[in-house]
């Protein structure tokens, strides 16, 4: 090959303490091409781009632009060689425009105008050269995601980047968005930008990249043509062992109502209205799957029913009604009714993240009469319930004195299941179950879900990510801007019609 | 991920920061043109040289111990409790009351009375700034603060006022009848056939502080109010979750807190001065934040502060007695102790770990 790769690492290694994040990892991202660069979460994908951004400085290693060796102390030294960043949480001030947005750290001087009318003539031919049409004098605050996320892509591009590194692109937008988004990229490299997007969703990888390279344990394990190889192996490869991708699962065997959910309104301190008059119900033995772009009143309506926010509606579980004032209930009378809450955000509200493990299996259950010997805690119950169910959920390193801080994302996440699953109950509440959480995990994650389902318990499953919702319900609900869009059976649906309903588009508006 | 042994965390940083403290103090006593192994020397003799000098050094510990505690079980909920002085000073308007207006037939039923009286006066009065913290978000520190003031200007009141004996030119109540006197330390360890000074003002107090000791680490590590308290402490949020009440927790939190500042008055009043006079907490109620600070909230490591906290003031009393070194001195070695031990703990914190990381890579790589 006579082409100099437009970017080529060489045995960069970069500890943290006692964590080797990465280790000797060596790649060659030839120009003009989109590089995958997938690895489960912890797996140093994060902070090989913030070596080559300049964020971390390597222990080892050396790092060569366009055949050249350079040395990238800090971001405006990324800049100047040419490589342009959009990171997963977008880093846009909400008040300003797109252009000052743009402008922004990127100022010709100390006056602001002659700035942005040389901005505004480059948007426009940036716009129609890539197809990236934003409205300059917008407010950030105002546009949709996808739109900020042009923004960001825009602000790399205006500062000269021909190396641009997208990290986990996908993870705010709908279907439809992402589906535009490729596009885009498509179009980038068409004229001759290159591409490096980290992502751990391998349908992303397999239709986009032209090379990948699969990371585990800050190792680079692999880097294939993506044309010669398949999701299985990639999973494979990042895991360490063979992954089941789908989920078995027998027919529901539904029974009677458990859940039911009529006219339910949710106002916020704010005076926003997250809940528009909800209705659903859950049976025993069957998944309610609710699927929506984050931030549509999904966690709202677990909140509710986890008893922490107040409501007018009604909700009956077993034909009982609940009370949605706040006043007679909270989260310990829920769990004394038989609902079980996995909650979206484990390390905010699930976990205490400075408590041992087992100061976490007694979290909200520590009134539990086996939990308690006279006036104190029985601490020794509570180790001896931790070693088991550390045991029966396959939780590692199984230390029940350690800080639930130490344990990875998934193992986290196995506690926290642990904990609700085996209380019994006749309803679990599971927000994004796998957010975080590594492939090995998400398997074990999904089969005790179903588990519980076919011990006949109704399970109302929130997630962002579409593939779950597909593979695990018995029943599709989609949530838009407070409102329930419409169910859906999952074999009388696709990724399609349900990523329209996510924008709150119906079927028959879009026909 | 841990990097040291907790005995490095527990032990070692307090111990180096406590040297570094100790070492700036000499470098200080130099520029003054003094000895500082000579004022060191002084400050050992005086504090802990004669059972006259333990007995000020554990008077001192014992109020210490009091507030350092009320600050740390306020600080396992994430409350800072910074009226200690305030709670401590109505905890003495408590005692004074009980003491005074009731006829007590025996010491042990006065220290029981005091203690209980001493303990609401102190809770209800972090009562106030709680209940804006729960119900109007007012914040802690600021309300706790203010009712310093307002704690010291009701008692200025009180003591010119209705409390003050008829005829008498001091801002002070009479002395407190007889039988409420309690025993001090020489009575105390008399008992048990140890000699110990007469005059020194330590009394049967200190006893009831370690047990209180005891019965906070008890409470936070071991019940489930405790264990609320310090969910509640590391995550609001999490809290919520599993059910407890915010303002459940707060209320509770800083009731016992200002109950434990309050108990400090049958330690300073009721033992030792035996009638309530003007300022009679003396910044004890300040103290107790740099004592649970060191103490790393832990009531073992508060009991200790407090013990060396109760050292720095005794000592630092005699060395202002013996030489030319002002009494404000001893501000300046408890400013750099609270600093070094708690403002600069990373300073000492980070070498450490890196040490202890590099040892580790050396024995892996040795095995």
């Amino acid at each position: 090959m006579t082409q100099a790769p437009a970017i080529e690492l060489k045995g960069i290694s970069k500890a943290f303490g006692p964590v080797q994040a990465n280790k000797d990892i060596s790649i060659r991202v030839m120009p003009g091409t989109i590089h995958g660069i997938i690895g489960e979460n912890g797996a140093g994908k994060s902070t090989l781009m913030s070596i080559l951004y300049g964020f971390y400085k390597a222990d080892k290693g050396e790092i060569f632009i366009a055949g050249k060796k350079v040395q990238i102390p800090d971001s405006q030294a990324a800049i100047a060689a040419g490589i342009g960043m959009v990171f997963q949480h977008f880093k846009l001030v909400e008040n300003f425009t797109v252009l000052e947005n743009v402008v922004l750290g990127a100022e010709d001087s100390g006056l602001l105008r002659p700035s942005l009318a040389r901005a505004r003539r480059e948007l426009k031919a940036l716009a129609e050269e890539y197809g990236l049409n934003v409205e300059p004098d917008a407010l950030i605050e105002d546009i949709g995601v996808g739109m900020q996320q042009r923004v960001e892509i825009l602000k790399a591009l205006y500062r000269k980047a021909d190396i641009l590194i997208l990290d986990e692109p996908t993870g705010v937008l709908t279907p439809a968005e992402a589906d535009q988004f490729f596009r885009i990229l498509e179009r980038l490299k068409a004229e001759g930008k290159t591409i490096i997007l980290i992502t751990h969703k391998l349908r992303e990888i397999m239709e986009t990249t032209d090379t990948v390279s699969v990371m585990r344990r800050g190792e680079m394990t692999a880097t294939v043509k993506t044309s010669e190889t398949s999701p299985a192996e990639l999973a494979e490869l990042m895991v360490g062992r063979k992954v089941l991708l789908r989920v078995d699962k027998a027919p529901a065997k539904v029974g009677a109502t458990v859940l039911e959910v009529k006219d339910l309104n949710v106002t916020d301190n704010k005076g926003v209205h997250r809940l528009k008059g909800i209705n659903f119900h859950v049976k025993a033995g069957e998944i309610l799957g609710i699927a929506g772009v984050a931030g549509n009143g999904q966690s709202e309506l677990l909140e509710v029913l986890g008893g922490y926010e107040k409501a007018t509606g009604s909700i009956t579980v077993n034909g009982q009604t609940i009370d949605l004032t706040g006043t007679h209930s909270d989260g310990r009378s829920r769990r004394a009714r038989g609902i079980a809450h996995v909650p979206e955000d484990r390390q905010r509200e699930g976990l205490i993240m400075d408590f041992t493990a087992w100061e976490n299996v007694a979290f909200g259950y520590h009134h539990d009469p086996k939990y308690q010997r006279g006036i104190f805690m029985d601490n020794a119950a509570i180790k001896d319930d931790t070693v088991g169910k550390m045991e029966r959920f396959d939780v590692r390193p199984p230390d029940p004195k350690l800080a639930a801080k130490s344990f990875s994302g998934g193992n986290q996440q196995k506690i926290v299941l642990a904990r609700e699953i085996e209380r019994n109950p006749d309803l679990l509440l599971i927000g994004q179950p796998t957010r975080g959480v590594d492939i090995g995990a998400i398997e074990f994650i999904h089969q005790q879900i179903v588990a519980l389902r076919d011990q006949g318990k109704a399970i109302l499953l929130v997630s962002v990510e579409l593939e779950e919702i597909l593979s695990l319900s018995d029943r599709i609900a989609v949530m838009f801007d407070g409102r329930m869009m419409g169910e859906r059976l999952p074999a009388q649906t696709d990724e399609k019609e349900l990523g329209l309903m996510m924008a709150g588009i119906t079927k028959g508006e879009a026909a | 991920m841990d990097v040291m042994p907790k005995w490095a965390d527990v032990v070692l940083i307090p111990l180096i920061s406590l040297i570094l403290a100790a070492t700036l103090s000499a470098i200080v006593i130099l520029a003054i043109g003094e000895s500082p192994t000579n004022a060191l020397k002084i400050m050992v003799d005086g504090a802990l040289g004669s059972t006259y000098g333990w007995g000020y050094t554990l008077y001192y510990a014992t109020n210490f111990i009091f507030t350092g505690l009320a600050v740390s079980i306020a600080f396992h909920a994430r409350m800072f409790n910074i009226g200690g002085e305030g709670q401590a000073m109505m905890g003495g308007l408590g005692v004074a009351l009980v003491c005074m207006f009731i006829p007590w037939p025996h010491w042990s039923l006065a220290l029981l009375g005091g203690i209980v009286a001493a303990a609401v006066f102190g809770a209800a009065w972090a009562a106030i700034p709680a209940f804006l913290q729960a119900k109007r978000g007012s914040h802690i520190v600021i309300t706790t603060i203010m009712f310093n003031f307002i704690a010291a200007a009701l008692l200025n009141y009180l003591l010119i006022g209705a409390l003050k004996p008829q005829g008498s030119m001091e801002p002070a109540t009479g002395k407190f009848p007889e039988a409420t006197h309690l025993p001090n330390l020489h009575d105390v360890l008399g008992f048990f056939g140890i000699e110990f000074s007469k005059a020194a003002p330590a009394n049967i107090t200190f006893f009831v502080a370690i047990l209180a000791c005891v019965a906070v680490w008890a409470l936070i590590w071991r019940t489930k109010l405790g264990y609320e308290l310090r969910a509640f402490g590391h995550s609001e949020s999490a809290a919520k979750y599993a059910g407890i009440s915010p303002t459940k927790i707060i209320m509770v939190s800083m009731l016992i807190s200002g109950g434990l500042a309050g108990m400090m008055a049958i330690n300073n009043v009721q033992g030792e001065a035996e009638r309530l006079v003007l300022n009679a907490v003396e910044g004890a109620g300040f103290i107790g934040i740099a004592v649970a600070l060191m103490g790393r909230s832990h009531p073992f490591g508060v009991f200790l502060a407090a013990i060396l906290f109760g050292f720095l003031y005794q000592g630092g009393a005699e060395l202002a007695l013996w030489t030319k070194i002002p009494r404000e001195m001893i501000v300046v070695i408890q400013a750099l102790v609270i600093l070094f031990t708690g403002a600069l703990d990373n300073m000492v914190r980070m070498p450490l770990e890196r040490a202890f990381l590099a040892a580790k890579r050396r024995n892996k790589g040795a095995a």
